[in-house]
């Protein structure tokens, strides 16, 4: 430091407790903004959480009642679903097991397509391919659920029915094929990046142990990245469980309870869609497609739950790993 | 400068507040410039309102004001006819027509949110009842009349059927088009969801019965049939499939579909739908299509109402293939 060579200017004291002042209200300006902006974000987030909270409590409120009416056992087992006739029945079996089998038919088609898909992406895949096929593939996510209805009703349903011999192709397996073409970008997505944060120590130690490419994906790195496949694959369930539009067009919409995904089936969302124009607000089918909404509701809250702990788990197994 | 003419940056937190110290003008300025443009947003958007609202006062002797429609799938096709023929008469209106069906235009009208209903069934006693009790008086118009037609693939070679045919049929007693016919193939019955006002009126008409001493009360629609959203998704469906059979409204049909006559009883004649035979009063399964709005209409709702029952207005109905008044 260079000391003696310049003049100090003495400060007065009128002009040091003038710049005292100013400093202190400009650092309580800045502090005053900052605690403002700091309000303002955290209320954005408990936004979320109140809507949620919200949106739980609406559907408790106008779907609860209905089991006054029915009780739980005969509207979740029974297999009547009447609600314009005198007396109107409730039971929704036709609906659960609907939604079952088309999820389980989209999951099937979607999760080894969608996982070799991401292997191939995070493995074999050159940067150059990587970078061009995986927007390609969130694309496929951004296409509307009613234009996949109009595709799987004009195009895909008569394929169905003249492959199978049905007398409908209005069936289940066009809406799980339907549905599996939309949750694959996310089991692709998830399972692509938690195949990419396996450490390349464990590719490298297969590698120096004689494994060949496919001998270490297939052992080594599918298994460590095991528990991000898994929320991939619940994640895409969620979505498959939640869709609605494309059901409504192509499932069929019959009201028997399905024995083979070869049938017309009804599943919960589109029961809820073509019922709930017709109910009248508080009448006892409005109460009764609330609380089918309420346990579609509670379905994907808890899928998607249980993926976002999976998903914690795969990170902070190898958030931790030395050299990273 | 209070911090001494030192060499800049030897005492980082001198130079820091000097540094603050000269931003403090611009920093004032910044934020007034923010809360002018903020003002000046806020005075943009009330004299654009304002002025939208003047505007819209002032219109002098002409027509306006906002209609909603919402009802009947059946009816759309017609009640959108309408609707664009009146707003290039009278711009100054504007119409809202959605049609998901029937039942959800009745529950909207009770709900009071809507100003007129467009409904291919009579509106029920129990909902006349929700509706004054939510202050709703249901005001009926007939508008016009449906044969409801039913068709099948141009490749079936059934020609006709019966009501209690249709009703075995839609009821699933009867599942192969042998019973009814000659082809040896399964029947796929297609009809449209609870939503549908020609649901519930095929329901108490055909599959019911009612009017004939054959009556039931307590038949419902069987559990093989497929219920879909939208008329035209029912057609389609039929146009492509041979075992399909459906019940359109005569608007919907085309010259992919094959229209079946049909007998009241075994002994009476068959009839094919048509213009003719619904105000002839011969075709078995022909429906009245009503407006119902909140009490009697009145202003905009009443001259387009009035359009609707014009012999102008009534033309357009045998354009899109329904039936006339008269």
């Amino acid at each position: 430091m260079v000391k003696g060579t310049v003049a100090m200017v003495k400060p007065t004291v009128s002009t040091a407790a003038a710049e005292a002042s100013l400093e202190k209200s400009l650092r309580r300006r800045w502090r005053l903004g900052e605690k403002s902006i700091e309000g303002w974000i955290m209320l954005n987030g408990l936004l979320a959480i109140v809507v949620l909270v919200g949106v739980l409590v609406l559907l408790m409120r106008e779907g609860l009642p209905i089991f006054l009416y029915t009780p739980p056992w005969k509207f979740l087992f029974g297999t009547d679903w009447y609600p314009v006739s005198e007396p109107p029945t409730f039971g929704i079996m036709p609906f659960f097991v609907s939604t079952l089998m088309v999820t389980v038919v989209a999951t099937a088609i979607a999760v080894p397509i969608g996982i070799g898909c991401a292997a191939y992406l995070a493995e074999v895949a050159t940067p150059r391919v990587r970078e061009t096929v995986k927007p390609i593939i969130e694309l496929l996510a951004g296409i509307p659920s009613v234009v996949m209805g109009f595709i799987g009703l004009m195009l895909l349903s008569p394929l169905v029915q003249s492959l199978f011999h049905l007398n409908t192709g209005l069936c289940g397996l066009t809406a799980g094929i339907m549905l599996s073409l939309m949750s694959l970008p996310i089991i692709v997505s998830v399972s692509e990046d938690a195949l990419r944060s396996v450490p390349n120590e464990f590719r490298e130690a297969a590698y120096a142990l004689g494994a060949s490419k496919w001998e270490t994906i297939r052992y080594v790195c599918i298994p460590a990245a095991l528990s991000g496949i898994s929320a991939a694959i619940m994640l895409g369930v969620g979505r498959a469980v939640g869709e609605t539009m494309t059901v409504l067009m192509v499932a069929g919409g019959a009201l028997a309870v399905p024995h083979t995904p070869v049938e017309p089936m009804m599943p919960m969302t589109a029961a809820i869609a073509s019922g709930i124009g017709n109910a009248v607000r508080g009448g006892l089918q409005y109460q009764a497609l609330f609380a089918i909404g309420l346990i579609l509701f509670i379905m994907t809250l808890a899928v998607n739950l249980v993926a976002d702990r999976v998903l914690e788990r795969q990170k902070r197994r190898f958030g931790g790993i030395a050299g990273k | 400068m209070g911090c001494g003419r030192l060499i800049p940056g030897s005492d980082p937190l001198c130079g820091q507040l000097l540094e603050v110290k000269q931003l403090a003008p611009k920093i004032k300025k910044m934020v007034k410039a923010w809360q002018f443009s903020l003002a000046l947003m806020l005075i943009i958007g009330l004299v654009t309102g304002l002025a939208g609202c003047a505007g819209n006062a002032g219109g002098g002797n002409e027509l306006s004001g906002s209609i909603k429609i919402i009802g009947s799938n059946t009816l759309t096709p017609l009640t959108t006819v309408w609707a664009e023929e009146f707003v290039k008469v009278h711009p100054r209106v504007r119409i809202a027509v959605t049609g998901p069906g029937s039942g959800a235009g009745i529950a909207a009208l009770i709900d009071g949110y809507i100003d007129i209903c467009q409904a291919s069934r009579k509106i029920k006693p129990k909902e006349i009842e929700q509706a004054k009790a939510n202050g709703v008086n249901p005001y009926e118009i007939q508008v016009a009349t449906d044969a409801l037609a039913v068709v099948v693939h141009p490749s079936n070679p059934l020609s006709e059927l019966t009501i209690a045919q249709l009703s075995a049929i839609y009821t699933n007693k009867i599942t192969n088009w042998k019973e009814v016919g000659d082809n040896d193939a399964p029947i796929v019955a297609l009809s449209r969801d609870t939503n549908s006002g020609t649901h519930v009126y095929f329901k108490e008409y055909v599959v019911q019965m009612q009017g004939l001493p054959t009556e039931n009360k307590s038949l419902e629609y069987g559990t093989q049939v497929l219920f879909l959203p939208s008329t035209e998704e029912g057609v389609s469906e039929t146009a492509k499939n041979p075992n399909a059979i459906f019940y359109p409204g005569l608007g919907y049909v085309t010259d992919q579909v094959k229209l079946l006559a049909i007998k009241r009883t075994a002994s009476d004649p068959a009839v094919l739908p048509s213009v003719e035979t619904a105000l002839a009063g011969t075709y078995p399964i022909a429906r009245p299509l009503l407006f119902y709005t909140n009490g009697e209409p009145t202003g905009v709702i009443k001259a387009f109402i009035d359009y609707c029952l014009s012999p102008e207005g009534q033309q357009k109905v045998i354009g899109i293939g329904y039936v006339p008044l008269k």
